[in-house]
């Protein structure tokens, strides 16, 4: 008899935390440094010299925030998978279980999230310490911060599940270059979407960035007063990503999986 | 029970479309030792591939143990096992945990693994190890933890991929033990291998495969038997062979002569007695021998009277 999916899974699960618990602080360190010198440049020195706001803080803290967790998450999912299915060929071992593949990508795509969130949690009291105190943070609306992380997160770890599976090793640094890169500045993660309208074309095109909604709904679920996208426009765009992400990334998955 | 139909299947690239395998139609029983024999690119592989549900048929059928790999891919994984070409250990984990995190892929709780785990590294002669990380382990110990992996969930079918490719002769030697121990067992095992002596050596029935295609399927001793007459000579002249081969192959004790390029392939009786004989010939053809290279009928000189090429 072959196991449930779910007791597979489960097993899954228990490998990921036994080797992602052990390089987590290389992990923390490899997807938060940039956000966190980011914060500190753009947080603390700035703010000192008088080149920006003091209140300037309360937008990039969300921002940072989001900045975090989305690419911890696409990178907990994306690089061990373009290694796996490049050249060590590790993952045979639970290709060979007794499931449908899906079941892999699907855990993957979980553990990612997790990681996500905890280099969001561990950016949190950092950025707050380099900040200060930073007006307009609020944590009055705890479900709806819990709930924007998550699905954040979510959305970014399916994007990894396709980036993984859709990109060759050796265009690993074309990846972080065409897409990554482009995405942090142009996510709306160190200026609120708002502000965009200065630059109204700009404002159009950025709709495409998932970032841009990660960020937003860190705005408003961490920043409520300031101004943020509307919390039901950013849930439907994210909800809609995610499912597009997976779809796409299952698909590839299963080409790599079984040629 | 274990048998597997004739898997077919194609690859695209760039257009140009690969036919990988081309009708090959097999039938393993249950407790067969199977061997499938061929050179690089022979289709061997790919057969591995679609049996272990790693590579998706265009066309045709294949079952294991019953179950239709296509239909049933998960209950086909239930019930094999499958030793890779290269291993591929999960390099973040220890042997034992190797081991023991596969057993949990296949629903196997900690209390059954372990005591199973620790039984397969003992008999595999690596039981020392269990601790060690992967990177620690030599080539032919990690050969051997793949096999134990493919082992710890008890499957009913072993298939191995040119398990041996890499070690050194006494890692091979330990190797082909432990598989005759195996097959001892009852376990039904279906290896791929381009060695032929690892072939004659272990396997109840071998198939001779070359591009796709079935090209002999016996007992190693009947297919030995069916290797054409005497030795095979392959001699390597100064010029083109082809001018050479009409006085060769009217020597007698002669029973074919062929020429490709410089090189000429005959098989003789007695060779030799034959030899001085033939080589009166090529002097008379204005021929002089580079290389002249003996093997006493085997698989060896079977595979390249049926493929006109050398296994290796």
């Amino acid at each position: 008899m072959s196991p449930s999916p779910w007791k597979v899974f489960g097993a899954l699960v228990r490998r990921d935390v036994h080797v992602v618990s052990r390089e987590l602080p290389f992990f923390l360190l490899r997807t938060t440094l940039q956000p966190i010198m980011f914060t500190f440049v753009f947080g603390y020195l700035l703010p000192r010299m008088g080149f920006v706001q003091r209140g300037y803080t309360g937008a990039l803290l969300p921002g940072v925030l989001g900045v975090s967790l989305a690419f911890a998450s696409v990178q907990a999912v994306a690089l061990p998978m373009v290694a796996d299915f490049g050249w060590t060929l590790e993952i045979e071992d639970r290709l060979l279980a007794p499931v449908p593949t899906w079941v892999i990508a699907l855990e993957k795509v979980i553990a990612g999230t997790v990681q996500g969130v905890i280099a969001a949690l561990f950016v949190l009291p950092v950025a707050r310490l380099i900040m200060g105190p930073i007006a307009g943070l609020d944590f009055a609306h705890f479900g709806v911060v819990v709930g924007m992380t998550l699905l954040g997160a979510f959305t970014f770890s399916a994007f990894g599940l396709l980036l993984g599976t859709a990109i060759r090793g050796e265009q690993i640094g074309l990846m972080f270059g065409l897409i990554v890169a482009p995405m942090i500045f142009f996510g709306c993660a160190y200026y609120p979407w708002k502000a965009l309208a200065a630059a109204p074309l700009v404002q159009m095109l950025v709709l495409v960035n998932p970032l841009v909604y990660v960020s937003e709904g860190m705005r408003g679920a961490l920043t409520p007063s300031l101004p943020h996208m509307n919390l039901a426009m950013v849930t439907a765009a994210l909800v809609l990503l995610s499912a597009i992400f997976m779809a796409l990334g299952l698909r590839t998955f299963d080409k790599r999986a079984v040629s | 029970m274990a048998p597997s139909g004739p898997p077919s299947h194609s690859a695209s690239s760039g257009g140009r479309e690969i036919q990988a395998l081309d009708g090959l139609d097999l039938a393993v029983p249950a407790g067969e030792f199977f061997g499938l024999l061929g050179p690089n690119g022979a289709g061997k592989t790919t057969t591995i591939g679609v049996l272990t549900t790693r590579v998706r048929p265009t066309s045709g059928t294949a079952a294991v143990a019953g179950i239709d790999v296509v239909r049933d891919p998960v209950g086909v994984k239930q019930r094999i096992g499958v030793v890779p070409q290269r291993p591929n250990p999960d390099r973040q984990l220890t042997a034992i945990q190797n081991l023991l995190f596969h057993a949990a892929y296949f629903g196997i709780p900690r209390s059954v693994s372990l005591p199973r785990a620790q039984a397969l590294l003992d008999q595999l002669e690596i039981g020392d190890r269990g601790e060690s990380k992967v990177e620690q382990l030599s080539g032919g110990q990690q050969q051997r933890l793949m096999i134990a992996r493919a082992l710890i969930h008890e499957p009913e079918i072993l298939f191995l991929d040119e398990p041996t490719v890499g070690l050194d002769p006494q890692a091979r030697l330990a190797l082909w033990e432990i598989l005759r121990s195996l097959h001892q067992q009852g376990r039904t095992i279906i290896m791929t291998t381009h060695y032929m002596e690892e072939a004659d050596r272990l396997c109840d029935r071998l198939a001779i495969i070359d591009h796709g295609k079935l090209l002999a399927l016996d007992t190693p001793a009947r297919l030995k038997g069916r290797a054409p007459g005497g030795t095979l000579l392959q001699i390597t002249l100064d010029g083109e062979a082809l001018q050479a081969l009409q006085g060769v192959g009217s020597v007698p004790g002669v029973t074919k002569a062929s020429g490709q390029g410089n090189e000429l392939t005959v098989y003789a009786e007695r060779a030799g007695e034959t030899l001085p004989a033939i080589l009166r010939a090529l002097e008379q053809a204005d021929r002089a021998p580079v290389d002249i290279r003996l093997t006493p009928p085997s698989l060896e000189t079977l595979f390249v009277s049926l493929t006109g090429r050398k296994l290796e």
